[in-house]
């Protein structure tokens, strides 16, 4: 595929990032807010809630990572303006006033002193007003170097490690050289498989940062474990696919990164990158976690392969998925968006299957909905580093 | 016909990529990387996406797969045997 001229059109934000979709989102800062924010995305038709489970009583790292995604999350250019609700307005002003540094709408409400009916009322005009003024905003042609493409594998199989990731791994060979932004992670899911990805490292420096966030992981798992971590990692679903170790999980895994990409950077967890090319992003392996965290750093498409069936989506990254399992093709058509099997029939080149998902990814960015899209998967899942205070 | 998938030579492994073969069925390889052909008789019925051994092994042996170590042999395997949790571990954790 020729893409020295490649083009897509997006929404060009108040920062200059350019998003692929225009969501007006209602993000509840805590667990105890998301009564409202559901509220008021009943209340005003096209806008979107993305309720959590957590924000209360969290401390140190655990609660900056938290403000992190809450904040990326606003500040996506996927999302167009945002109306946040929290139970105290000093949280909720923090979190505002991080996503307000894009320069995009931002509304902020507290609940204390208000109770739910007034917050509910107050949000709901702020989020009228937002979700008509997004309305009138219109797409215009931009260079592909302002898509950003992150990548996380799910319910992976062994044809995930010889089909779905190589095609990722081709399509980010033919981005890189373009200037797209790109990111992979799932930290010890490169367990076995380290070596490598050190050896793909820029420099020293990128690679001594990288060995840390692994061995950071490592030490959590040494821990915790009460076994070798079979059924969790490889998980019930990646074993009952017939991957054995995770050492043969995290080969088919490296496959993502392609052959020519160098890691240029890594970041912590739903930290934002500072330049284009590959970085590594230390990160959980759990899907919805995962994509979370990217969508939280900023990237606005998602490549997803799976091998079993993996049903994700996120409620502000489109999640394209691909597959080369011809079974699970046939039984999870509906959740599949580009079908590689013809790879592992000899029938599809790596380079025919890299174009393949080079093309929906266009096709995606220009608005055409993903299949996780169309199915409502919105699954937004915050990761917690530790207990609560 | 493909009924398995190798990712390169010198890998003791392959990837089953057809739904239902069974004990005794002659299968045709694939090795990806070197583009050539490979032939075995299975010994076990072997699920999609599943493994098999393309040498004999003894319990102890390292198994190779994309070149690079995949964990350790925990019971004897056959050439053409299923290749699974029951006979090969991690080596980590």
């Amino acid at each position: 595929m020729e893409l020295q001229k490649a083009s897509f059109w997006g929404f060009k934000r108040e920062n200059g990032r350019v998003g692929v979709r225009n969501h007006v989102i209602v993000l509840p800062v805590d667990d105890i807010s998301n009564a409202a924010a559901e509220a008021v995305a009943n209340n005003i038709k096209g806008v979107l809630a993305l309720p959590h489970p957590y924000g209360r009583l969290q401390f140190g790292a655990d609660l900056d990572l938290h403000f992190r995604t809450l904040i990326g999350t606003g500040a996506n250019p996927n999302v167009a303006a945002v109306v946040v609700i929290c139970i105290e307005e000093g949280w909720g002003k923090k979190v505002a006033d991080g996503i307000r540094a894009t320069g995009k709408p931002v509304a902020h409400f507290g609940i204390e002193q208000h109770g739910d009916h007034d917050t509910i009322l107050r949000a709901s005009k702020a989020a009228k007003e937002f979700v008509q003024w997004a309305g009138e905003l219109r797409r215009e042609e931009r260079p592909l170097k302002d898509l950003w493409v992150s990548t996380k594998c799910g319910e992976s199989d062994t044809t995930s490690g010889c089909g779905a990731n190589p095609t990722v791994g081709n399509a980010f060979d033919k981005l890189y050289p373009h200037g797209v932004t790109m990111v992979f992670g799932e930290t010890t899911e490169l367990t076995g498989g380290e070596h490598l990805v050190a050896a793909r490292c820029r420099n020293d420096e990128v690679r001594k940062k990288f060995q840390f966030m692994f061995d950071r992981y490592q030490e959590v798992v040494n821990r915790h474990k009460t076994s070798d971590l079979s059924e969790s990692q490889p998980t019930k679903g990646n074993i009952e696919g017939g991957l054995t170790t995770i050492e043969e999980k995290a080969l088919g895994n490296i496959q993502k990164i392609g052959r020519k990409c160098t890691v240029d950077g890594v970041l912590d967890k739903a930290e934002a990158p500072t330049g284009p090319g590959l970085w590594f992003m230390d990160s959980s392996s759990a899907a919805a976690e995962m994509v979370t965290l990217c969508a939280a750093s900023g990237y606005t498409v998602h490549f997803f392969p799976t091998g079993q069936g993996n049903v994700i989506g996120n409620p502000i990254l489109p999640v394209i998925k691909l597959c080369a399992n011809p079974r699970t093709v046939r039984t999870m058509s509906e959740h599949v968006d580009v079908d590689v099997t013809g790879l592992l029939r000899k029938e599809l080149t790596p380079d025919q299957a890299g174009d393949k998902l080079l093309e929906c990814m266009f096709r995606t960015a220009n608005g055409r909905l993903t299949a996780a899209e169309a199915l409502g998967h919105r699954e937004f899942v915050l990761t917690r580093l530790y207990e609560s205070a | 016909m493909i009924h398995f998938v190798v990712h390169e030579e010198g890998d003791g492994v392959g990837v089953v990529v057809v739904e239902g073969v069974k004990k005794g069925q002659d299968l045709v390889g694939w090795i990806m990387e070197d583009d050539k052909e490979v032939k075995i008789t299975a010994q076990s019925d072997i699920p999609i996406g599943h493994k098999l051994a393309l040498k004999d092994y003894k319990p102890g042996d390292t198994v190779i797969k994309y070149g690079v170590d995949i964990g350790k042999v925990v019971a004897p395997i056959k050439r053409g045997e299923h290749t699974h949790v029951q006979n090969l571990k991690t080596k980590r954790w």
